[in-house]
């Protein structure tokens, strides 16, 4: 079993889905980040079987919680202060997003105008269902913006 | 400031109102003859529509007021690169209030969030038009004198004719109405819609003979299958003539149904239809003005 020392101050996100931990660490954008990050894939769980963990180093301000909630509102979120959990963050769906997703549209404004935000909304919680805002066109998996 | 993006930005006591102003306007036009005097209408009409344009056109005129603009992308600044957004900021100089068609969706709503000026979203690609719909409901309401307890049949091309669905999320806000969607397979309403219909437990039915169902309708709405959404030019061919609307199959209509049709009409209705009484579709036009005139009033706060 591999060990990853405790972190002093930052947010342990756990319960990622096995083999998303990279996608996770690309649209939280940890790669701007100076401060020591942990990438733990697969895991043993005995809710999942296997999942993957990441350990960062910083201050929780710096996690955008919008687009974690967003790609997988099933992780935790263990905030940690002086090497132990303080808090448990419960994710919720965001209203609203702001370039984490692209318009796959061709016929939607945001195809030619310049540097318009790609904005999607919450249409539908239960579903999960999020639509663009400018031409509602549906979110798709493969719509998510690589950084 | 408001803008009018989608016919649901206003409530359905604000469009009673705006009716109400519409049929004032109908019956005392001298009244509002000078009312947008001093005012200037911008017209950026980014594709070509003659109807929707002139309309708008006619209804600034008939205020008083004056009209710019343009009619196509090519005699426009898009043709040099300019983006909605600047194109907005600078036509908010030049007018009090633009109506803005565009072939690229949620454009018109860009220009809302940049101008100095109310926008009307004039038409955007194949998703809103929202003073189509505010022509259809003020038709209803004005030929029929309300907007609940009908059955509406929409026959043509469900899937992308923007009118019938805007027409369908307008209408669900009014109490027993029941949806007849008549099409081809093809040409069949989207799956949101038909989703939405049953969780707000509204009665529908889909049909492929607008024969079968003629005599349960109070209100027929016709479609053009339109070339232009198409990228395929066989299923267009294939599809065009689907539904074409004739005295036979009037004959076995109510006799107080209406026939409303957006226009421009190429070969869906037989030009015999139009002397039937029940053929609304030209006056449907008349009423597009009057809507649009109390549309331009009331984003001016001149109502």
């Amino acid at each position: 079993m591999l060990n990853v020392g405790k972190i002093e101050e930052g947010f342990v996100l756990d319960h990622i889905k096995a083999g998303k931990s990279l996608d996770i660490y690309e649209h939280l954008q940890l790669d701007k980040l100076d401060c020591t990050v942990a990438i733990i894939k697969n895991a043993k769980s005995n809710k999942m079987e296997k999942k993957d963990i990441l350990k960062v180093e910083c201050d929780i301000n710096l996690l955008d919680l919008d687009v974690l909630a967003f790609i997988d509102h099933n992780i935790t979120v263990n905030v940690i202060k002086n090497g132990e959990i303080v808090e448990k963050k419960d994710l919720v769906l965001p209203k609203q997003i702001k370039n984490v997703i692209k318009c796959h549209n061709p016929r939607c404004i945001t195809s030619i105008e310049q540097e318009l935000p790609h904005i999607f909304y919450l249409a539908d919680s239960e579903k999960e269902v999020y639509r663009c805002k400018y031409c509602e066109e549906k979110y798709t998996e493969s719509a998510l913006v690589k950084h | 400031m408001r803008n009018l993006m989608s016919p649901l930005d206003f409530t359905t006591e604000e469009l009673d109102r705006l009716f109400d102003l519409a049929n004032d306007i109908e019956h005392n036009p001298g009244k509002y003859a000078h009312a947008c005097e001093g005012k200037i209408l911008a017209t950026c009409f980014y594709e070509p529509s003659t109807r929707t344009r002139l309309s708008f056109e006619s209804a600034m005129t008939r205020l008083g007021g004056r009209v710019i603009g343009f009619s196509d992308a090519a005699s426009s600044s898009a043709a040099k690169g300019e983006s909605v957004s600047d194109t907005i900021r600078v036509i908010s100089c030049y007018a009090d209030i633009c109506a803005m068609r565009h072939p690229k969706e949620g454009a018109p709503m860009v220009a809302g969030e940049k101008s100095l000026i109310p926008v009307i979203n004039a038409g955007d690609g194949g998703h809103q038009h929202p003073t189509q719909t505010l022509t259809d409901l003020l038709t209803i309401r004005s030929m029929k004198g309300r907007l609940n307890g009908f059955t509406i049949g929409l026959c043509g091309d469900l899937k992308f004719g923007r009118t019938v669905h805007s027409l369908i999320n307008a209408l669900v806000r009014y109490q027993d109405i029941k949806f007849i969607f008549i099409s081809p397979e093809e040409l069949k309403v989207p799956d949101y819609i038909t989703d939405m219909l049953r969780e707000k437990n509204i009665a529908y039915e889909e049909v492929i003979r607008l024969e079968d169902v003629m005599p349960k309708l109070d209100l027929l709405y016709m479609t053009r299958v339109q070339k232009e959404r198409f990228f395929n030019e066989e299923d267009y061919i294939r599809l065009k003539d689907f539904y074409i609307l004739n005295m036979d199959k009037l004959a076995l209509a109510k006799e107080d149904m209406l026939v409303l049709h957006p226009l421009p009409r190429v070969n869906e209705i037989s030009v015999e239809v139009d002397d039937d009484p029940r053929a609304a579709y030209f006056k449907q036009a008349q009423y597009g003005v009057f809507v649009r005139m109390a549309l331009i009033l009331t984003l001016l706060e001149l109502a």
